[in-house]
């Protein structure tokens, strides 16, 4: 029986072991049961090249006929019905804030992680730092409504803000964030050689020196990346704005005010009634497929400079 | 004498050497308090969150909370029945969705795909990328799969499902390679050294050392997924839903688009309902995160 037979030794026909000796293929026996699975396991992977695919699709085609309907100079325009500008600055204005935010606390929590805390330590405050990121959206969007714009924004600081604020969305999402600088860039300073910190040590350095002018520099693309990640989660973080950032469209620089971000739109043109096929609700769509490429451009730099600039040690 | 001044000799020459003096510079200490800043800011943050809300639902921690429906005559009674057992059924109905699928891509990824080939690489960029796509984009995923699918009515729970099953499942297959990865080449090999196929050694060796893992990185992307309303608006899922759901076709409502609908609304009766109902949500995903934990903690083998 072929069953009995002992499959002939040769080197593995590939099998994602990395570093493994090579086996003898066990796997070339005739099992259409096995054969059967192995293709459903191959299915299940390719499924996720189908999400891409299917995003693309479904995105496109009522995209399509949105601009059937609206010319391309109404879309990218300043003011009117189907202008998206005003959503684009004000997703940069609500973004450029978050980060001002979660870029110097995210890397001063890495910094301590990384290079100040003992492994004991690190264990204990690591799952902390990361606690913030558990937080549900919808939670941060109240907090921002009911805590820091009144509280801290109006009678702490006494700023003239509106009830929705490009400022307390920004902050709050700022902190959402923070986790995601601070575990990547952590990722990036543990993976520089102890050997160049010793050697920074023993040129008399402190420990200060040596964080700021050798490992900061030796991880800089890994930090590039975790900041051009936390840009992208910022971009598509909806719920935040959703309640706090303002529901009208405003093409300003001030962030005391309220101004609606991509976001933001989507949500309220779906909690809204809008007809399915109508034009403002193909809008939702154009205004989806453009966040979609804005954040999968960002995703793919953020995956060059790790691929590219990554320093071998 | 002598012995003060070979102490002080000794005292600053260890100081020198181990670089005590050098770390206590004004600059030096400046910058420790400024990392223990960012580091602890967070936490502030969050111990202030919680208080705040709290306080501010303290008034509704009542059992009306949990077991009534919403009630837009009496805002004081409001409830979040429908809410919860929406989210509940939810979850359920996402696992089932995206957790075998899941678990079959990242087996498929670790066990059996030859990273060398190009599709394989590809498909693992795209895995990547798909992690950072933002969940409002799954959302309008979601609603061309059930036009597809050929569903009419909007708000029901298999249409939420689907929306949360696309969000987690990279999450699910991500976590899932990483528990693989950290099973020892050793298992595999004993298993395939006594003739057992790739996939006899896979389904009764690798993927069983891998479970807590598994298990713990599920459990993480359902407690992602559980506080996670944006691609529920697009589905036309609504806050007020009067009645429990009852199957998979059956219109639903979640908690957090409770919270988020209730938060809109400028009474202050639907402000302490929607800090208590945010409490409870709280409540839910940090238990979740805690059984993560647990399981990780105390079934995860090191080898």
């Amino acid at each position: 029986m072929t069953d009995t037979q002992t499959a002939p030794a040769g080197p593995s026909s590939g099998t994602g072991l990395q570093g493994s000796a090579p086996t003898p293929d066990l796997g070339r026996r005739l099992r259409p049961g096995e054969t059967a699975i192995r293709g459903g396991l191959l299915l299940a992977a390719l499924l996720s090249v189908g999400i891409t695919v299917g995003i693309v699709v479904a995105l496109v085609e009522p995209v399509l006929s949105f601009f059937r309907q609206v010319d391309v100079g109404e879309f990218f325009a300043v003011e009117g019905d189907f202008a998206v500008l005003p959503l684009v600055s004000g997703t940069l204005m609500v973004t450029l804030i978050a980060l001002l935010v979660a870029v110097p606390l995210g890397l001063g929590a890495a910094m301590y992680l990384s290079e100040y805390a003992s492994p004991r330590t690190r264990r204990a405050l690591k799952p902390t730092v990361e606690l913030l990121a558990g937080v549900p959206s919808v939670v941060y969007g109240f907090f921002a409504l009911a805590f820091v714009t009144p509280a801290l924004l109006q009678d702490l600081l006494r700023l003239d803000v509106g009830f929705t604020n490009a400022l307390a969305a920004g902050l709050v999402l700022g902190v959402m964030i923070v986790p995601t600088v601070a575990s990547l860039s952590e990722d990036a300073f543990s993976a520089v050689p102890q050997a160049m910190r010793d050697g920074s040590l023993a040129m008399g350095a402190n420990r200060m020196q040596t964080t700021l002018r050798v490992v900061l520099p030796a991880a800089l693309s890994g930090v590039a990346a975790a900041v051009v990640l936390g840009m992208s989660r910022a971009i598509g973080e909806t719920m935040i704005v959703a309640l706090a950032a303002g529901a009208q469209r405003n093409l300003s620089l001030d962030p005391r005010e309220g101004m609606q971000t991509m976001t933001g739109f989507i949500a309220q043109t779906a909690a809204g009634e809008n007809p399915v096929g109508s034009v403002s609700y193909n809008m939702l769509f154009a205004v989806g497929l453009l966040l979609f490429v804005i954040t999968f451009a960002i995703n793919m730099v953020s995956t060059t400079i790790v691929r590219r600039y990554r320093q071998a040690y | 004498m002598n012995s003060a001044v070979l102490t002080a000799t000794r005292e600053v020459t260890t100081a020198n050497v181990t670089g005590r003096s050098r770390e206590r510079t004004p600059g030096s200490l400046l910058f420790l308090g400024l990392l223990w800043f960012s580091l602890f800011f967070g936490v502030m943050v969050l111990v202030v969150l919680i208080v705040d809300t709290v306080l501010s639902g303290a008034p509704r921690f009542d059992s009306a909370l949990v077991t009534r429906y919403d009630s837009t005559l009496f805002p004081e009674r409001t409830g979040f029945r429908a809410g919860i057992l929406g989210t509940v059924w939810l979850m359920l109905t996402t696992a089932v969705l995206a957790v075998p699928l899941g678990i079959a891509a990242a087996v498929h990824l670790e066990e059996f795909a030859d990273p060398r080939r190009s599709w394989n690489r590809f498909i693992e960029v795209n895995l990547q990328n798909l992690a950072a796509v933002p969940a409002i984009v799954y959302g309008l995923l979601a609603v061309a799969v059930m036009a597809v699918l050929g569903f009419q009515r909007k708000g029901i729970v298999l249409g939420g499902a689907v929306a949360l099953a696309l969000l987690i499942l990279p999450v699910i297959i991500i976590t899932t390679r990483e528990a693989l990865r950290a099973v020892p080449e050793e298992i595999r090999s004993g298993s395939l050294a006594l003739g057992a196929t790739r996939w006899q050694t896979t389904w009764k060796q690798t993927l069983p050392s891998a479970v807590p893992g598994i298990a713990t990185g599920t459990i993480l992307g359902l407690s992602r997924a559980i506080g996670e309303a944006a691609p529920l608006l697009l589905l036309g899922i609504a806050g007020a839903v009067r009645f429990d759901p009852a199957g998979l076709t059956s219109p639903v409502t979640a908690l957090p688009i409770q919270i988020y609908f209730m938060t809109s609304q400028s009474q202050e009766s639907y402000q302490q309902a929607a800090s208590a109902a945010i409490v409870v949500l709280l409540v839910m995903v940090l238990a979740l995160n805690a059984l993560a934990i647990f399981i990780r903690n105390k079934f995860q083998r090191r080898w």
